[in-house]
């Protein structure tokens, strides 16, 4: 679009066409803060109070375990993999967990051990898909289904948690400001999560690693980085991630039951996507996928606030979907015409 | 004897037969057939009616995948195509005339092939990834036919419909004669003519073969066509079977267990050769398989387990990497204990 203005304009245009150039991967992701703030401003002008503290900090604490789920599918898409067994490893995870608790185990035991489970899972799948040539999705979805599997193994009704230290987690309201704005500890465990993991790819040697391998697996290979180490890696944090999520969605609902998180992967691929990563791999920030995952809570609440069914929801976030991946497509082959 | 070993299609039928063998020696009656009155009836009879929904679904996707594609919205469209059949004749004065079911049924089919158009569009014309165009329509599907449904599980009494699942013609269910002649067709257009050909070119090289004047876009197109009539189609016998459309559960999984039939079948997921033979045999595979589960008294909630161990041990046997290294460790033992040659450690590197 910047193409067709004429190079003579206002210094502010040029400016702003430097900056999108070189700051071309941030694109989508300014694209999905705007159509954030668009929907913010669409639903309050509608309902009249929608922009209130309360709906805004729910937006987080009801979505802690997906903005958690879609810092690790963050990691595994940028190495241009793909992750279909989050929805299931939460479930059974959280399954896992609910049941340890039940026979007495003490939490600080339950969730390490939580988080190991989920991080062999994903262990798994990097392993198929590293040394046996398997493509990604099928890997995962063999790992989904075995932890659906596997959650029904541990029990086949809900299983209702009663520890006081995973209920804190979700019933303690901290006021973050002055007003109804609040937060639980799930949501300062996903905000922490997102820091840390933005830290990591920004920052550290691994991070760096991940984009290389995205970009293009044969230079980075040449290049003599890890590749086979960091793709491995990738998908342990995923299975990590998603043990945590296990921990946030167990508190969330206060019980576990196995057909729990079903079609969330879904969700979570569509968050990480609509906030601007490119699932070709190589592109994409993990502060891009929280801006997702709020643009998902956004319209889940929004259609909850109209009162209309919630099937709603999946027809606006495929129809989302959709037009960010056009708009992909039409970055991607702009940058390869450079 | 090296030959019957090559062919590819030798190891899904093994897996087929011992399949039945362990079924039939753990339960004498598995392959016992019995008459009453003119209707055949039997385990074996069962997994034939049963698998019609994933057969139509699995051929759908073999032509897809054969294109280096993926089409996830299958279940989607099938809860869809169901939806809009059960309400037309809900909606309807009479529910029992043969042309008010046959109506519905089209016009079910018909919107099942437009969704088809639009995966294909997306995909052959936009040009997105086929896991992420056909998964809009995976996320949106459901909610489509929830809304035509108006959220609720829609029920019918219809004795036509009900006929086209659960009905017998000339002592077989009448869902076997549908996927019986869903099979002849594709085979035929497939491999009667050149599409089948052209199909597999696209596969293995879509640039090269545009270059060598394949319409690529329009057979890509067709595929996800085709894939999307056969799961309408799918979406009538399973609304029939149960004559409901539960817009939730209808083709729930169904693109995993279809995928998976797929590759059973020694079809390739990176593209190129397809069998439609082997999806046959890894249709009934899949089917005997979950019928045994059941047999075994494992809560069908724990059957993906089952399913997921079977994928593993299909994709470990189909990885040329696990082949490369079981061959080399074999002409090790034959050659004794060598020193690594310099060809082994090239391949080595080059992996």
């Amino acid at each position: 679009m910047t193409t067709s203005l004429s190079p003579t304009r206002t210094s502010g245009l040029a400016f702003a066409r430097r900056f999108i150039s070189r700051r071309i991967s941030w694109v989508p992701v300014f694209a999905a803060v705007f159509i954030l703030v668009v929907m913010f401003v669409a639903a309050q002008a509608y309902f009249g109070n929608f922009l209130t503290p309360r709906v805004i900090s729910s937006l987080l604490l009801d979505n802690a375990y997906l903005l958690i789920l879609a810092v690790g599918m963050t990691f595994v898409i940028l190495t241009g993999g793909i992750d279909l067994s989050v929805g299931a490893v939460m479930a059974f995870t959280g399954m896992l967990g609910a049941s340890l608790l039940r026979d007495g185990l003490p939490v600080a035991l339950v969730i390490p051990i939580m988080l190991v489970v989920g991080a062999a899972m994903g262990l798994g799948v990097g392993v198929l898909v590293q040394y046996f040539g398997v493509q990604p999705f099928i890997a995962s979805l063999a790992a989904m289904f075995a932890a659906r599997g596997l959650a029904f193994m541990v029990s086949l009704s809900s299983i209702k948690v009663e520890d006081k230290a995973i209920l804190w987690l979700q019933s303690t309201r901290l006021q973050a400001a002055p007003g109804s704005w609040s937060i639980t500890p799930t949501g300062i465990l996903a905000l922490l999560t997102v820091v840390v993991a933005a830290l990591v790819l920004a920052y550290t040697r691994f991070g760096r690693t991940i984009y290389a391998v995205g970009g293009n697996e044969q230079s980075a290979k040449l290049m003599g980085l890890p590749v086979v180490r960091t793709k491995l890696l990738a998908y342990v944090i995923s299975g990590v991630c998603a043990g945590l999520a296990g921990v946030a969605f167990t508190a969330y609902t206060g019980a576990s039951y196995p057909l729990n998180g079903i079609g969330t992967e879904l969700d979570t691929i569509a968050a990480v996507v609509i906030g601007g990563t490119l699932l070709t791999g190589g592109s994409g920030y993990v502060l891009g996928s929280m801006v997702g995952v709020f643009v998902y809570g956004t319209i889940k609440s929004a259609i909850s606030f109209l009162g209309a069914e919630q099937s709603w929801t999946r027809i606006t976030i495929g129809a989302l979907l959709l037009v960010f991946v056009v708009v992909q497509r039409i970055i991607v082959a702009r940058s390869r015409r450079r | 004897m090296k030959r019957i070993f090559k062919h590819r299609m030798t190891w899904p039928i093994i897996a087929l037969l011992v399949l039945v063998l362990v079924n039939t020696i753990a339960r004498p009656s598995f392959i016992s057939v019995t008459v009453q009155g003119d209707k055949l009836y039997g385990p074996i009879i069962d997994i034939l009616r049963n698998s019609a929904p994933l057969m139509l679904v699995a051929l759908g996707m073999t032509i897809v995948i054969a294109t280096r594609g993926i089409d996830l919205s299958v279940g989607a469209i099938m809860a869809v195509s169901g939806a809009v059949a059960l309400t037309i004749i809900e909606g309807s004065p009479a529910p029992d005339s043969l042309a008010t079911v046959m109506i519905a049924a089209t016009a079910g089919v018909l919107v099942a092939l437009v969704l088809g158009v639009w995966n294909g569009f997306l995909v052959s014309v936009v040009g997105i990834q086929p896991i992420i165009a056909t998964l809009v329509l995976m996320l949106a599907g459901r909610g489509i036919a929830l809304l035509i449904t108006g959220g609720f599980i829609t029920t019918i009494n219809s004795d036509p419909y009900k006929f086209m699942a659960q009905g017998y013609l000339i002592g077989l269910p009448f869902a076997l004669f549908v996927s019986i002649a869903a099979v002849i067709a594709v085979a035929l257009i497939e491999r009667r003519t050149a599409l089948g050909v052209l199909t597999e070119a696209v596969g293995i090289n879509p640039e090269a073969s545009r270059l060598a004047g394949v319409r690529s876009r329009s057979i890509i197109w067709a595929a996800y066509a085709v894939s999307g009539l056969l799961a309408g189609i799918a979406g009538i016998l399973y609304s029939s079977n149960i004559m409901a459309a539960d817009a939730n559960a209808a083709g729930l999984y169904i693109e995993l267990d279809a995928i998976l039939a797929v590759v059973l079948g020694g079809t390739s997921l990176m593209g190129g050769k397809f069998s439609i033979a082997g999806t046959v045999i890894g249709v009934f595979t899949i089917q005997t398989l979950k019928s045994t589960i059941t047999f075994l008294g494992v809560p069908p909630a724990v059957s993906p387990l089952f399913l997921a161990i079977v994928v593993v041990i299909v994709v470990l046997v189909q990885s040329p990497q696990l082949r490369d290294r079981l061959s080399r460790a074999v002409r090790r033992v034959r050659r004794g204990p060598a020193t690594p040659t310099l060809t082994d450690s090239g391949a080595e590197a080059a992996q």
